[in-house]
């Protein structure tokens, strides 16, 4: 297949082979900007759905070619409505693997090469070889990981960080008619867990209200997942909910049903009951395309320099005519990735591990999903709690009843915490007060 | 008919045959979306018949946008042949197709994206068909326009004006983007606002509420229910008691709702030892009072259409929605005493499910008596414009009726309704009736504050004067790297004409002019995706009736990443 035909660059050369008023002061027009972008530039594309897609056209289309994709997930019938490059006959084939074929065969010269797996399959020595990483994923976990992992690979030489170091993430996300997009040049603008605030928080029923006193049609869905499904194992013994089921979405449907009608509650139909099963998020094809769009923008100017990137956020939202937001995300000082103040922990002697727990999970900054914790006893590494490997969990479990004084943790203890919302494991200062000086 | 002449109209049908083979559900398919606008916005959408004019790289992005959530059918107008420099930025055309016809080849690679879409086209040129057949768009729902000189979109604009049909110019140009709404009236029932507040009427209560919260009595409960009766209930009697206190009257200043606060407080349970229970429906009270507690009324928006000529002057051909406008205004001035039909919904809140299940009844079925009481205004509205109501036992509706959901879903919105007029492209390009002012308004502030955030504004001048440099040497600025320095001074020239025409005397900064020289008219893919989006989105806002569209011009800065919307 023929790269090059005439014409082919004719657009984008125009602001590649000329300079402007607002190019960025580094900017030289020059051929080899192209050269560059077609030869050498190495581009990540996380995520293979509804903005990966895009991002995928968009950026081979401005000139990317070497650019790799990963998504851990197969297609289904209801990506088709927005994820353009999968058809009917791809539903149940990986994301990544169709979404690169399509884009090499469309598009001459583009070399995407797709991984079906998860990012957490790779170490540093993979994102070490990419000039920018650009996520379209729906997960904030996934996202927290990744930036993690730049933050992680940032080299400092006498205190200064080493520029070369850098591998700037552009980010974008949306649900419904909304999104955001941005830039994050780790170590020097804020980065995801900088700004973990923006994110709004889960909104999770009390369990009370779910067991005795549904008022809501999704009560009554939330009481046959969280209780009733454990209880009755319809579909046999540690058979796990598949929201993807029909099966398993139809008898759900039909005891949220029953539970609705004892209360009088009304209201429970397939759709939401799929919808809070599996947590569906709204999602058109004109919102990913915006904000791929600005994506692909920005990777565009960070590698040509034609202009200044975004500085450093950006907010849209279609439903009330177009309104766009732009701000510059400032960096937490305290930030658990990006500084490098040491995180500490105030407990007191009388305090449980399980208050530990709690405040990783629930606080604001740390927002994280099962914390596991070790320490360093005698020049041990001791396990006081893990979660996330069964046989540890019941071993460890005990730890959490008991008080920091109990398990011999002192003032000063180093704790180390390990989640799957960080690459690697975060060092905590505990210090020990008494009720007084905490409260 | 449809056609003027040779070219072949062909229709790429895909639909009927193959779709039966595949058996793709199109609730599972379109799950995403329908959560967003539901089964009657997609009904819209799957019968609305969508005119590109031109497959740009900007065209295709948006109508990529439409056929994947399933607009019925699309028509690419184009006479233009496909050219290398099309294909680089165009994700609808393939280097195999350079010479062929460009509406062809794009309209079968988007047919590709959902067989329930039909897509056909026509190889023509616009000018043409505006001259010789002007009806052909007669048959449309909307016509996109992109990447079109100034005189042939004036002429588009004026054939649609005149017929009532919705046209939306998008373009790109360098890192600008350029949209505009050019639609005589739009109503919007379903304008799905954001933030809006509950219509609880704790001011005004009807009478199923007043008989509801009267039957409770919060001294006899025992200390389950009194912690699991409803919020609103407190907040209603505790503001009953407020209110015998003060005459009668609703607390408005800030220390009046700290008093009423405190009242609700003191309600707390105490135990044995005088310290206050855990009672978290109290606390939702006193949360809710400065929320729940603004005077109902009609909001003004509401008002002026009450007073619109298409509300008071009704007549065979009005549209629905004003009919129900009218009924609404009847409601009002009649059995809603003042007041709009209750919405009938009530927020979540601590509470057994008994009382919040009754509590909810008592709002739906007073919504359900206010809308019954519009029904009837709407159906003897019908009656005296000749238009007769549904009467066959099935309740299918004809056309030009109303049917009951529809006038639920009408009183349910009854405080968002919304209408959008836009300006004429004649308007805004007719010197004595163009917005000058607002124009002037936007130079004066970017000239007097360097330093600020400047809004986009500018942009859009600075196409209007690479539209009067194509007018007068019909290439746009810069478009040949060899008059790229020379087209400076004549693009500035050209840019003071303009000013001059429009007697304003404010001059724009060279560097903006230097910039347009520098983009050449290019168009660039990723600004051409992001118009794609925002495009589609309003068309599927002008073709559902839901969501509010963009009054009237929408300018994206993609080297900011900004954008502003002002009227032109």
């Amino acid at each position: 297949m023929e790269t090059e035909w005439p014409g082919r660059w004719d657009h984008i050369q125009k602001i590649l082979l000329r300079t402007g008023p607002f190019a960025h002061p580094s900017f030289e027009p020059s051929p080899e900007v192209l050269s560059f972008l077609k030869e050498t530039c190495k581009i990540l594309v996380i995520g293979a759905g509804g903005l990966g897609c895009e991002l995928l056209k968009d950026l081979a289309l401005m000139g990317f070619r070497d650019i790799h994709v990963i998504d851990m997930d197969t297609i289904d019938v209801s990506n088709l409505n927005r994820q353009f490059l999968f058809r009917a006959k791809d539903v149940g084939k990986a994301k990544a693997d169709v979404a690169a074929a399509f884009i090499n065969t469309r598009i001459p010269g583009a070399k995407v090469t797709p991984h079906f797996a998860k990012i957490q399959d790779f170490d540093e020595d993979f994102y070490r070889d990419f000039h920018i990483v650009v996520c379209g994923l729906d997960s904030i976990i996934a996202r927290r990981w990744i930036n993690g992992m730049l933050i992680s690979m940032l080299k400092y030489e006498n205190g200064a960080l080493d520029q070369s170091s850098v591998i700037p993430m552009v980010d974008g996300g949306t649900e419904g008619f909304k999104g955001n997009a941005r830039v994050i040049l780790p170590g020097i603008t804020a980065c995801v867990e900088c700004t973990l605030g923006l994110y709004p928080p889960q909104v999770n029923f009390p369990l009370c209200t779910i067991a005795h006193t549904p008022r809501l049609p999704e009560h009554c869905i939330e009481f046959v997942r969280i209780l009733l499904w454990p209880k009755e194992e319809p579909f046999g013994a540690g058979v796990a909910i598949d929201g993807d089921d029909p099966n398993h979405i139809k008898w759900i449907l039909e005891k949220s049903q029953e539970r609705a009608s004892q209360y009088n509650i009304s209201g429970v139909n397939y759709r939401l009951t799929q919808g809070v099963v599996k947590r569906i998020m709204p999602a058109v094809a004109s919102t990913n395309a915006v904000i791929s769009a600005v994506c692909a923008t920005e990777v565009f100017k960070l590698a040509t320099s034609c202009c200044l990137p975004l500085n450093n956020y950006m907010n849209f939202n279609d439903t009330k005519g177009v309104y766009t937001y732009t701000f510059e995300a400032e960096k937490s000082e305290g930030c658990l990735a990006c500084s490098d103040r040491p995180q500490v922990l105030n407990f007191t002697e009388t305090d449980k591990l399980q208050d530990i727990i709690n405040h990783l999970q629930e606080n604001a900054t740390y927002q994280m999903k099962s914390p596991g914790v070790t320490t360093s006893m005698d020049g041990k590494n001791k396990t006081l709690y893990m979660q996330t490997v069964k046989s540890i969990e019941e071993k460890t479990r005990e730890n959490l009843k008991k008080s920091l004084k109990e398990l011999g943790l002192m003032d000063k203890q180093e704790l180390y915490v390990a989640d799957v919302t960080t690459p690697n494991t975060l060092t905590f200062q505990l210090q020990l007060g008494t009720k007084m000086e905490n409260s | 008919m449809r056609r003027t002449k040779g070219p072949v109209l062909i229709v790429y049908k895909m639909a009927a045959t193959l779709n039966k083979g595949t058996g793709l559900d199109k609730n599972n398919k379109y799950d995403r979306q329908l959560r967003l606008w539901g089964d009657h916005g997609q009904a819209a959408l799957e019968s609305s018949r969508v005119c590109l004019i031109n497959a740009s790289a900007t065209g295709t992005e948006i109508l990529k946008n439409l056929v994947l959530p399933g607009i019925g059918s699309f028509t690419i107008v184009d006479s233009c042949k496909v050219k290398g420099e099309d294909v680089g930025i165009n994700f609808f055309l393939t280097v195999d197709s350079i010479g062929k016809s460009r509406a062809q080849v794009a309209t079968e690679l988007l047919s590709e994206l959902n067989e329930d879409v039909a897509g056909d086209f026509l190889e023509e040129d616009v000018d043409d068909l505006l001259e010789k057949n002007p009806s052909f768009f007669s048959t449309f729902t909307t016509v996109i326009a992109t990447q079109l000189p100034e005189k042939t979109l004036l002429h588009l604009g004026k054939v649609l004006w005149e017929r009532n049909i919705p046209l939306i110019v998008c373009r790109c140009y360098g890192f600008i983007g350029y949209l505009r709404m050019v639609i005589k009236e739009h109503t919007i029932v379903e304008s799905h606002p954001d933030n809006t507040h509950e219509d609880l009427r704790l001011d005004r209560p009807f009478k199923g509420l007043h008989e509801f919260c009267d039957s409770l009595d919060l001294n006899s409960m025992n200390k389950k229910d009194h912690s699991h009766t409803p919020w609103l209930v407190l907040l209603y009697k505790y503001l009953d008691i407020w209110k015998n206190m003060n005459g009668g009257k609703i607390p408005s200043t800030y220390k009046e709702k700290t008093a009423l606060k405190e009242l609700i407080k003191e309600g707390v349970r105490r135990n044995a030892e005088g310290v206050p229970d855990d009672e978290e429906n109290f606390e939702e009270a006193i949360r809710s009072v400065n929320s729940s507690l603004h005077a109902t009324a009609v909001p003004a928006e509401i008002q002026a259409l009450f007073e619109d000529p298409c509300c008071l002057n009704l007549n065979t051909d009005s549209k629905n929605f004003w009919v129900m406008v009218r009924a609404l205004k009847e409601f009002t001035e009649n059995e809603g005493q003042g007041l709009l039909p209750l919405r009938g919904s009530i927020p979540d809140m601590t509470s057994d499910s008994e009382r919040y299940i009754q509590l909810q009844t008592v709002y739906r079925d007073q919504a359900e008596i206010d809308a019954t009481a519009v029904a009837g205004h709407v159906h003897a509205l019908l009656h005296n414009i000749g238009r007769e109501e549904p009467l066959n036992p099935d309740r299918t509706k004809k056309p030009g009726t109303l049917s009951d959901s529809e006038i639920r879903t009408f009183c349910r919105n009854a405080a968002f309704l919304t209408v959008l007029r836009c300006r004429s492209l004649e308007e805004e390009y007719t010197t004595e009736t163009a917005n000058l002012e607002e124009l002037g308004q936007h130079i004066l502030e970017e000239e007097e504050d360097a330093n600020s955030d400047s809004d986009d504004t500018v942009l859009y001048i600075l196409l209007r004067a690479a539209d009067r440099f194509f007018t007068e040497y019909n290439r746009y600025p810069s478009y040949f790297d060899d008059t790229l320095d020379a087209d400076i001074p004549k693009l500035k020239a050209c840019l003071s004409k303009l000013l001059h025409d429009w007697g304003l005397t404010a001059g724009v900064k060279d560097d903006y002019v230097h910039e347009i020289c520098r983009y050449g008219a290019s168009e660039l893919h990723t600004v051409a995706a992001f118009m794609g989006g925002v495009a589609a989105q309003e068309v599927i806002k002008v073709v559902t009736g839901q969501f509010v569209p963009i009054n009237n011009t929408f300018i994206y800065n993609a080297q900011k990443q900004t954008s502003t919307t002002i009227i032109l």
